[in-house]
C-alpha cells in the first residue's frame, strides 16, 4: 500500500506534487479555527520539523504535501471544555482515527473523556499528507502530534498565567486544567479557550514534550476506539450509509475484461424492472486506465436492490479489448519459464553463479503466489452531489486528498470547488486507495443532477478490482559440505502496480523489489537478485503488505527447505542465515525503505534476531506437539518493523488443517496503542490463513473466474487459530516508530507451510493449499 | 400494500414485494446499521432477528416478513446495552467495525437459543458471519462473556 517513490516515471503520480521542499502555506484563519474564535489574519502551517527537535527523522515530509504541525489546524477548544482533535487519516480498522488524537490529548493534557474526534475532509494543502497507507500514519505523525498536543498546551499555559499576572513557567497543564501551585489556583480548559486562541503558536524548536515517564494514554492500550459505541449500535457511518435527499441509487455494469469496452447495450428489459428510472453509459478511461473509472453501463433506481435486479436484466455486448486471451494457467507457465532464465540484475554480491556450480548441494525452490482480491467486508461504495462547477463526494477512501485532485481532475473543475467528506471504511487493505468509484459517483450525478450513491456488489468488487499481483519467486541457495549457505540466487518474476499507470511495463518497480527481494537480509558471500519481465493483463494494485506476501512465502520457505535438506532446526537455521548483528546495507540502486531515510531506519539484524529470539522464547519454540501436529517458524521485515511468527499445525489423515496456536512477536518500534497493535496481528494471522489456505484469483478469457465468497473463499470462524499470542519486543528509548497495519501478514504463511513440512513431511510451494494435503 | 414490524414500529411496503429486506431496511426505511457484504447468505453482514431466528436479509423479501416482527441492530436494546453489544465493548472486538452489526445479531440469536454455548458451539454457529479484519478470537471471547454475564 505504498505510494511509489519513484515519480519520474509514473505521470499519475506527478501530479500528487512529491514536493522536495518544504512550503509555507498561507491559510485563512477563519477556514480552520471555530472553537478558538478567532478572524482575520494567517498562520503558518508548514512541515517544519527541525532537526533539533527529533532524535530521529522520516519519510514524512517527502510525502505530497507533507506534514502540517499546527495546534490551530487540530485542535480547538470549546468554552464548556470540550477538546475537539481532528483526525485527518483514514479509519479502516486500524484505530488511527483513535490513536493520532490520542497523541496530541496525551501531550495537551486534555482528558481523553472530554475530548471529541472530527474527521478532516480531504484537504492536504491544510492537513498534510493524508494517504492511509504504507503503515505509516504513526511512524510519520508520533512526533507532529505530540509537537500539535504540545503547542496547544503551552497556548493554555501561557493563557493562563498572563490571566494570574505570573510567569508562564510557574503554571502547569494538568489532566484538562492549568494550575498555579504556588497559589492553588486553577482554571479548566474552557475557561482559558478564547485567552488561548490569542497566543502565538510557539516554535516548534523551544516546545517542552511530555517525559514519556508521565505518559497516561501512550503505550498502555486502556483506551477503547472512539467508534466502538457506534459500531456496536449500527450508528457507525460508512461510505455506503451516507444518504441525502432526493439521492438515486446506481449499480454498474462493467466491461468483464480490464481494458474491455462497450459495444451495444439495450435498456428495454431493465427499465422494466419497479423502481428502475433510468439506464446511462458510464465513460470509461482506455487501457492503462490508472484510477480512472473501467465504463460501462449504470441502471439508476430508487434503492440499490431495484438498482441490482435492473442490471441483471440487461442486455450487454462488449469488445475484450487487449486483454481478452489472459488466461493464469497459461500465464504461470510464463513466469515459471521466465524465472529459470536470468533477468535484470538488482543486486549483486561476489559470484552467485559461480558459488551455486562449486556448491557441494544447490536446493532449488520454485515458489507460486497468485492474485489475491481484498474483498473488504464494505464493498466500494461512494455518494456524490455535483452541482454545477462543485462537487461533494462521500466515499471510504484511503486517499482522501488524492481522491479530491482526481475528481476535480475528472469534472475539469477546480480543486478548491471539491469536498470529500472522508467516511469509516469497512475494510479497505489498499483496494479503497484508489478512487474509481467516487470518480464514477461524480459523473453520474454530473449528468443526472442529482446525489447518486454508485453501490458496488460484491460481483463487481472480485471482478473489476486492482489485484494483488501474482508471481514466481524463484530461490536456489548453494551449500557448502559442512551445511553452510554460500551462494543465494532470487528471481522473482510479477507483474508491476506500475503497469496500472504506464504501458509497456514489465518490470517491477523499487518499491516492489525492496520489499522482501534486494533487501533480503541474510549473511551469505554471493547474493544474485534479478527480476525476469513481466507483463501485465489486469488492473494491479496495492493489497495490504504488497510484495512481501511473495517474498517472506518464498525466502522464509527455502529457509525451513535448507533446515529439512541440513536435518537441522529450523530457528537455529533461520539464526545462522540471518548471521551476525550487523546493519546490512544491500548495494542497489534506488534502495527501497518504505520512504524512510535509511540513518533513522536500517536494516538492523539484530533487531531481526530478537524478534526470532522472542517468539522463540514466549512461543515455546521446540515444545512437544502431539502426532499429526506441527511446528514453524517464519521472521520478516517490512514497513521497517520486524515480525516473527511460530504457527502449530495439526493436519488429520484426511487431510484437514487446523490451526491450534499462533504466537507473533512484533518490533514496530515506539508504539502508542499495544491493544490495537495485538488485535492487528490477531487480524493479520487470519488474513495469512485465508490467502495460504484459499486465496486465488485466476482469469480464462480475460475474466476472473470467481465471483463471491463461495469460490473466492476466507476463513471463517470455525477454522481461524483457536489462540493467537502477540508480544511487542520493548522499544529502545529513541527508537522510532515503525509499521503495525501491515507487517503482520507476510510471515504467517511461510510459519505454516514450514509447520505443515514438520507435521506432515510435505512441502507445499504453491499457494493457495487448496486440496494439496487431500492428495 | 406489505405490512411489517421493524423494531417495534408498523412499516409499509407498495412497491416490488421481492425487494430484499435488506435494500428496504438500508434504502427505504434509512436503517443502515444492517449491512450489504455479499448479496447471496454467504457473509452474515446483512443478519437480521425475525421472530427469534437470525435470518441473511439480503435473501429474506419483504414479502417474506409481511407480518412478522424484524429486529434490526438498532433495534436490539433501547441504549445499546444487550449483554452481546456490552461484552463486545469490553472486549474491544471491532476493527473496522463494518461486519459487526451481523455479528451481533447472529450472536444475540444464539444466544437466545442457547443460553450457554460451548467454545465449539460458538465457533460453529458464529462461522456463517465473516470478518475480513480477523476479529474471530475476540468474537468468540465476546459471545461467551455475554453468555457468562457481562
Amino acid at each position: 500500500m505504498n505510494f511509489i517513490d519513484n515519480p519520474g516515471k509514473l505521470h499519475s503520480f506527478e501530479k500528487r506534487g512529491f514536493e522536495k521542499n518544504i512550503k509555507v502555506e498561507k491559510v485563512s484563519r477563519r477556514s480552520i479555527l471555530k472553537g478558538l474564535g478567532i478572524t482575520g489574519g494567517f498562520v503558518l502551517a508548514a512541515p517544519v520539523m527541525s532537526r533539533q527537535a527529533l532524535a530521529y527523522e522520516t519519510g514524512a515530509g517527502k510525502m505530497p504535501h507533507g506534514v502540517v504541525v499546527d495546534p490551530r489546524v487540530f485542535v480547538s477548544v470549546g468554552p464548556d471544555g470540550i477538546v475537539t482533535i481532528v483526525g485527518h487519516r483514514s479509519e479502516m480498522g486500524t484505530g488511527v482515527r483513535t490513536s493520532l488524537p490520542l497523541i496530541v490529548a496525551e501531550e495537551m493534557e486534555a482528558d481523553w473523556s472530554r475530548v471529541k474526534v472530527q474527521q478532516a475532509h480531504g484537504d492536504e494543502v491544510k492537513f498534510g499528507n493524508q494517504d492511509t497507507d504504507g503503515s505509516r500514519s504513526t511512524r510519520h505523525y508520533l512526533i507532529p502530534m505530540r509537537q500539535i498536543g504540545a503547542s496547544a498546551r503551552t497556548m493554555l499555559e501561557q493563557a493562563a498565567a498572563k490571566r494570574w499576572g505570573v510567569p508562564a513557567t510557574e503554571v502547569k497543564a494538568v489532566n484538562h486544567e492549568v494550575v498555579h501551585s504556588a497559589s492553588g489556583r486553577k482554571l479548566g480548559f474552557g475557561e482559558l479557550a478564547a485567552d488561548a486562541a490569542k497566543e502565538s503558536v510557539p516554535s516548534i524548536e523551544g516546545l517542552k514534550l511530555k517525559d514519556p515517564k508521565n505518559f497516561r494514554y501512550l503505550g498502555k492500550g486502556q483506551v477503547g476506539i472512539v467508534d466502538l459505541h457506534d459500531i456496536t449500535t449500527g450508528k457507525a457511518h460508512y461510505g455506503a450509509d451516507v444518504r441525502l435527499p432526493g439521492m438515486k441509487y446506481a449499480v454498474i455494469a462493467r466491461p468483464p475484461v480490464t481494458g474491455g469496452k462497450l459495444v451495444s447495450f439495450d435498456p428495454d428489459a431493465a427499465l422494466k424492472v419497479p423502481g428502475v428510472e433510468k439506464v446511462l453509459k458510464v465513460q470509461g478511461w482506455p487501457w492503462p486506465s490508472k484510477f480512472q473509472p473501467l465504463g460501462g453501463v449504470a441502471v439508476i433506481a430508487r434503492n440499490t436492490g431495484a438498482a441490482i435486479k435492473g442490471r441483471d436484466a440487461l442486455k450487454l455486448v462488449w469488445d475484450d479489448g487487449p486483454n481478452g486471451k489472459y488466461d493464469s494457467v497459461a500465464y504461470r507457465k510464463e513466469l515459471e519459464e521466465a524465472s529459470r532464465k536470468p533477468g535484470l540484475v538488482l543486486r549483486k554480491e561476489g559470484d552467485a553463479d559461480a558459488a551455486l556450480k562449486g556448491a557441494d548441494k544447490v536446493i532449488v525452490g520454485e515458489y507460486y503466489v497468485p492474485h489475491l482480491a481484498h474483498v473488504s467486508m464494505e464493498t466500494p461504495v461512494a455518494v456524490a452531489d455535483v452541482k454545477g462547477d462543485k462537487a461533494e463526494i462521500w466515499a471510504p477512501v484511503q486517499s482522501p486528498g488524492g481522491t479530491r485532485e482526481d475528481v476535480a481532475k475528472t469534472l475539469g473543475i477546480p480543486e478548491g470547488n471539491v469536498t470529500v467528506n472522508v467516511t469509516l471504511l469497512g475494510g479497505g487493505f489498499g483496494r479503497k486507495s484508489k478512487c474509481d468509484f467516487a470518480l464514477e459517483a461524480a459523473l453520474l450525478s454530473k449528468e443526472l443532477g442529482a446525489p447518486v450513491k454508485v453501490q458496488w456488489t460484491r460481483e463487481d468488487d472480485i471482478h473489476n478490482g486492482f489485484l494483488h499481483t501474482v508471481s514466481v519467486e524463484r530461490i536456489e541457495a548453494g551449500l557448502d559440505k559442512s551445511g553452510k549457505v554460500v551462494a543465494w540466487r532470487h528471481r522473482s518474476v510479477a507483474p508491476s502496480i506500475a503497469s496500472t499507470f504506464a504501458a509497456g511495463t514489465v518490470h517491477q518497480a523499487p518499491f516492489e523489489i525492496g520489499m522482501g527481494l534486494v533487501d533480503m537480509p541474510f549473511e551469505i558471500a554471493n547474493i544474485s537478485c534479478e527480476n525476469p519481465e513481466a507483463a501485465a493483463f489486469t488492473r494491479i494494485g496495492w493489497f495490504r503488505s504488497v510484495s512481501n506476501i511473495p517474498r517472506a512465502f518464498a525466502v522464509q520457505s527455502m529457509v525451513g527447505e535448507i533446515a529439512q535438506a541440513t536435518g537441522r532446526d529450523q530457528k537455529e537455521t533461520l539464526l545462522a542465515l540471518i548471521g551476525s548483528p550487523r546493519i546490512v546495507k544491500p548495494e542497489v540502486k534506488d534502495l527501497w525503505n518504505y520512504g524512510e531515510p535509511q540513518e533513522s531506519y536500517p536494516i538492523d539484524t539484530a533487531r531481526l534476531r530478537k524478534a526470532v529470539e522472542l517468539v522463540a522464547e514466549k512461543g515455546e519454540w521446540g515444545r512437544k506437539v502431539p502426532k499429526g501436529h506441527g511446528l514453524g517458524i517464519a521472521v520478516h521485515r517490512s514497513f521497517v518493523s520486524y515480525i516473527a511468527t511460530i504457527v502449530e499445525v495439526a493436519v488429520d489423515d484426511k487431510g484437514k488443517l487446523t490451526v491450534p496456536r499462533v504466537d507473533t512477536a512484533i518490533d514496530c518500534g515506539t508504539y502508542v496503542n499495544p491493544e490495537r497493535i495485538a488485535s492487528q496481528i490477531e487480524g493479520a494471522a487470519i488474513m495469512g490463513l485465508s490467502l495460504a489456505k484459499y486465496g486465488e484469483i485466476t482469469f480464462k478469457d480475460g475474466k476472473v473466474q470467481q465471483k463471491n465468497f463461495d469460490d473466492f473463499q476466507v476463513v471463517r470462524m470455525d477454522e481461524s487459530p483457536v489462540v493467537t499470542n502477540v508480544y511487542i519486543v520493548p522499544p529502545g528509548p529513541d527508537t522510532p516508530p515503525s509499521g503495525v497495519g501491515e507487517p503482520g501478514v507476510p510471515p504467517f504463511a511461510p510459519a505454516l507451510i514450514n509447520a505443515i513440512f514438520a507435521a506432515t513431511g510435505k512441502r507445499i510451494r504453491s499457494l493457495p493449499i487448496g486440496k494439496q494435503l487431500e492428495a | 400494500m406489505i405490512k411489517v414490524k421493524i423494531n417495534g414500529q408498523e412499516q409499509s411496503w407498495d412497491g416490488d414485494p421481492d425487494l430484499p429486506l435488506l435494500w428496504f431496511l438500508r434504502d427505504e426505511a434509512g436503517l443502515t446499521g444492517t449491512k450489504y457484504g455479499c448479496g447471496q447468505a454467504l457473509c452474515g453482514a446483512c443478519t437480521v432477528i425475525v421472530d427469534k431466528q437470525a435470518v441473511r436479509a439480503c435473501i429474506t423479501s419483504v414479502n417474506d416478513v409481511a407480518g412478522r416482527e424484524v429486529t434490526t441492530i438498532e433495534g436490539l436494546h433501547p441504549t445499546g446495552d444487550h449483554p452481546v453489544q456490552k461484552a463486545w465493548r469490553q472486549v474491544n472486538v471491532p476493527q473496522c467495525g463494518f461486519c459487526q452489526a451481523g455479528q451481533i445479531m447472529q450472536a444475540a440469536a444464539l444466544l437466545m437459543d442457547n443460553p450457554k454455548p460451548s467454545h465449539d458451539q460458538i465457533r460453529e454457529s458464529m462461522s456463517g458471519n465473516i470478518c475480513r479484519c480477523g476479529c474471530y478470537q475476540r468474537i468468540e471471547n465476546a459471545v461467551h462473556l455475554a453468555s457468562t454475564g457481562v
